[in-house]
């Protein structure tokens, strides 16, 4: 008796718990609304076959609890049965499926007015560089990486003299635009994970990966590693601040390029002809 | 209705080996410690598995308590931190688990379940044992060895498993781990090929393959999986061996260490993966099957009804069992591989979910009509089926793509896989422990402490790990030992974490219970007879309890039937044990032994 009743308080306990509980996820900050879709597709068909499953069996513990004189039924199989289980089933995995996978192939294919940007993640924080005026994101290798040249930007691309560099301080991003994320490490494995942001991806040396989301609220984000990195890894922590287009652009103003950084004498130079 | 049940006494083939003799060990060493009787090297591999899970549950008792009330241990540093949970994830998964249900599980049970005298290769089962205890002291000495065990996380995964930013991945933890590991599956492999030839070709006369309890179903298909995924982990490990003391690059690309260039170049960290995890999926299951396997075994007997779907299940078996061979990158959905690999992984692990449910529903209609006693081995079953059906549901999450986006490398990975690799075997592998002690030493385990044990097992496991998913939905990564501030991170979350960590400290302690209850019943336990649970299959019908060296008596037992004719109609009793010829008449030889 005990133990059908106990089925029955984990079927109504889980539910309420899912219900009533102030844990749930937090509010979605980029163009992923469609995971959060898919994930609560998947909680009702799950929820719903988890609460039939064990609600049966909690009447079968009930009905046919053994007593004197009871004999059980004796059927070895019963195929009409099976195959129709199996069908339902198998309808029921593909209502998961199918939405999960189309929004897959959007998570996959990347938007051709995608701008690109860096993160370059190493034990334990984490860096970023933006294109400059060129759009376009210069060369780079782990080998170059220096003290001079944290982000191993290759010096003989021109594309990358005018990259912006991020050394271990916020990334800004502005409102609505949609970035294709690059991801290096220089060291371990890292992952770029911002929960707001539902995306997340790996990072390898030796590799670039990537994913790509278009920001659709402003404010700050924290960024949190998802791949153990060693000691310090719940520590490496970093902050994505979504603009609007004009604090962006003041922002970006304030960044100084690959090419200045690489020749302080020079850039303390222009500041000064500027003057 | 079906053939599942041949009444067939013209299935019985004529012995065509002639009896070998077996070997009689001649001194109490021989009998007892080098022995080379399955059910001794059973009894050993279960002792020292439990003696080694223990050791990983206090473990996650520490976890628990850092998680918990983060800042008030001084002991549990970062470092410390991360040696517990690599300890405790690799001892649970493999050291324990797979050790006990094949190395334990299948050295008793194959034989007496088959009706042999023995595994066909008793020496060398012996040495399976022996390099087994070898592999787990060696893993044992990493916690004495300088720097200590590695913190690397059970997944082992390169660079950071033998970088310096990571316990133990430039001093000897890292490479005893990997030696441990490289021993196990040596070691496992003696075994495994024992338990596969045994069951192929020593069962004994009428049982054929599909008349075999899904007992040896299970752990025979695992067998098979392990046999064929473990070399995947075993080059792993020499690979990353060479890598850290001979400096080749197999898995390490050029990296810079704190600003420091290191030698390697053009080796990939995903490589590792892919090897890691072709042996891990098939892992889980090669976990899985024997408790699949055992738990219908333990519903059919204790709800006095045959099996639903026999044939079913076995396809089912065998059918997740080769499945799972082509899902194993969906633990890699976010590693950076091609994402396009997403699609496929994704469709053949939402596959898999088809037979699987196909074994929950068989299990819950072998209850429906049933003749359910609520005995301690079923009660376990009824707990395994509540948490395997959740943690099967949440792999349905993680499976599916773009639904693990969110929540990969979360707290709900941890609640997941504990659900359905951890408390679900583990419920199965104490009912069974129930079931099979009175076999194993004629005694019946402590009634009223298994109820308290089982009470409180099922109903704080499920508060620990049901609430655990939540945590991870919120955005807690796994494997951080303190939360710092996020903006998720409040009070009430601090409250549940709190919450579930006082609910892992009370399971630990049932357990102890349990502990105290397997020796203290084996001498004050009540006296169980040959059959208490009146089950059909030929363990049951040794004629010595516990069984002696070699089994049976001195014909080994004709098959006529499979192993479920439970509440057959017309029967003279409410089982018909496997070598019962009902309702023909026994051959001579047969009554007389
Ligand atoms: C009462 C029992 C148990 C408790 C309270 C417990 C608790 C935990 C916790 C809290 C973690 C995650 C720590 C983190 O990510 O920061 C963990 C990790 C893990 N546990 Fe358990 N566990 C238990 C039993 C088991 C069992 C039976 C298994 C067998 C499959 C198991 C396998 C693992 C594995 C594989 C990991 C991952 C380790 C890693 O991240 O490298 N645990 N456990
Ligand atoms: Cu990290
Ligand atoms: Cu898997």
């Amino acid at each position: 008796m005990a133990i059908a009743l106990i089925l029955v308080v984990v079927v109504v306990g889980s539910i309420m718990f899912h219900v009533l509980s102030p844990w749930w996820w937090t509010p979605i900050a980029s163009n992923w609304g469609y995971i959060d879709d898919t994930l609560i597709i998947t909680f009702w068909i799950t929820g719903v076959v988890f609460t039939l499953v064990i609600l049966f069996m909690a009447y079968c513990v009930l009905r046919f609890r053994h007593k004197e004189g009871r004999k059980a039924a004796y059927e070895p199989e019963n195929n009409k049965l099976e195959w129709a289980l199996t069908i339902v089933t198998g309808l029921g995995v593909a209502a998961m499926l199918a939405p999960g996978l189309i929004v897959w192939a959007q998570f996959v294919s990347v938007p051709d007015e995608a701008t690109e940007i860096e993160v370059l993640a190493q034990q334990w924080s984490w860096n970023f560089r933006l294109p400059g005026a060129d759009g376009k994101l210069g060369l780079s290798d782990n080998r170059l990486i220096d003290a001079d040249n944290p982000l191993g930007v290759n010096r003989s691309d021109a594309a990358g003299q005018d990259d912006i560099i991020i050394e271990a301080d916020d990334l800004h991003l502005p409102i609505g635009k949609p970035v294709k994320v690059l991801l290096r490490s220089a060291d371990v494995l890292h992952d770029f994970y911002v929960p707001e942001f539902r995306a997340k991806m790996d990072m390898l040396p030796g590799m670039v990966t990537y994913f790509w989301f278009t920001p659709t609220r402003t404010g700050e984000f924290e960024i949190l590693c998802a791949e153990l990195c060693g000691v310090g890894h719940p520590h490496m922590r970093g902050f994505v601040v979504i603009d609007t287009e004009e604090d962006y652009q003041e922002w970006l103003q304030e960044q100084s390029t690959f090419a200045q950084l690489s020749s302080p004498t020079k850039l303390s130079a222009a500041a000064r002809l500027e003057e | 209705m079906a053939d599942a049940t041949p009444q067939a006494v013209d299935n019985i083939p004529p012995a065509e080996v002639p009896e070998v003799e077996l070997y009689h060990p001649k001194s109490w060493w021989t009998k007892y410690v080098f022995s080379q009787d399955a059910k001794v090297i059973a009894i050993q591999y279960s002792g020292t598995a439990i003696a080694i899970g223990l050791v990983a549950l206090v473990l996650s008792w520490l976890i628990r308590l850092q998680l918990g009330f983060p800042g008030t241990f001084d002991f549990i540093t970062p470092e410390a931190y991360y040696q517990f949970i690599t300890m405790h994830g690799m001892i649970m998964v493999v050291y324990l688990l797979t050790a006990l249900f094949l190395g334990g599980f299948g050295n008793y049970l194959i034989p007496l379940m088959v009706g042999a005298r023995d595994m066909v290769f008793p020496y060398v089962n012996m040495l399976s044992f022996w390099v087994y205890l070898l592999a787990v002291l060696v893993l044992v000495a990493s916690f004495f060895a300088p720097g200590g065990p590695t913190g690397a996380g059970w997944t082992l995964y390169p660079p950071q498993a033998i970088t310096s930013g990571t316990p133990g991945g430039q001093q000897a933890g890292i490479l005893l781990m990997l030696a441990s590991l490289m021993l196990f599956i040596v070691g496992f492999t003696m075994g495994g090929l024992n338990y596969v030839v045994t069951v192929l070709q020593a069962r004994t006369r009428g049982m054929t393959l599909m008349r075999m309890p899904l007992t040896v179903w299970g752990i025979f298909t695992a067998t098979v999986m392990a046999l064929l995924a473990f070399p995947a982990l075993f080059v792993a490990c020499v690979m990353m061996l060479f890598d850290r003391l001979l400096g080749t690059s197999f898995f390490m690309p050029a990296l810079v260490e704190f600003g420091e260039q290191l030698e390697y170049g053009g080796g990939s960290p995903i490589l590792f993966q892919h090897l890691f995890w072709f042996f891990g999926h098939p892992e889980v299951y090669i976990v899985a099957l024997p408790a699949f396997g055992i738990v219908s075994d333990l519903i059919s007997t204790h709800a006095r009804k045959n099996i639903f779907g026999y044939r079913m299940m076995v396809w089912a078996i065998v059918g997740i069992g080769a499945l799972s061979f082509i899902v194993w990158a969906h633990h890699m959905y976010v590693s950076g591989m091609d994402p396009y690999f997403g699609f496929f992984f994704a469709t053949t692990t939402l596959i898999i979910a088809v037979p699987t449910a196909i074994k929950v529903y068989n299990w819950v209609l072998t209850l429906w009509r049933g003749d359910i006693h609520l005995s301690l081995p079923m009660l376990f079953a009824i707990g395994f089926i509540v948490t395997f059906v959740n943690g099967g549901l949440t792999g349905l999450f993680l499976g599916n793509v773009v639904v693990d986006v969110p929540l990969s490398d979360t707290m709900f990975v941890v609640a997941h896989f504990h659900m359905v690799m951890g408390v679900a075997p583990i419920m199965v592998i104490f009912g069974a422990i129930y079931h099979w002690y009175p076999k194993m030493t004629g005694r019946m385990l402590n009634e009223a402490m298994g109820q308290f044990h089982f009470w409180v097992t099922f109903v704080g496991a499920y508060a620990i790990f049901f609430p655990m998913h939540y945590v991870g939905l919120v955005g807690v990564p796994r494997r951080y030992h303190e939360l710092g501030d996020a903006t998720f991170v409040t009070d009430s979350l601090h409250s549940l974490n709190a919450f579930i960590s006082v609910a892992a400290l009370i399971v630990g302690f049932a357990q102890v219970v349990f502990m105290f209850n397997l020796f203290w019943s084996l001498r004050y336990g009540k006296e169980s007879g040959g059959n208490p649970w009146r089950a059909t299959t030929l363990e049951w019908q040794t004629p010595e309890t516990p069984p002696i060296h070699g089994n049976f008596g001195k014909d080994l037992p004709i098959v006529y039937r499979w192993a479920y004719d439970y509440s057959v109609p017309d029967a003279p009793d409410d089982y018909l044990a496997q070598n019962d010829p009902w309702p023909q008449k026994a051959p001579a030889s047969e009554a007389a032994s």
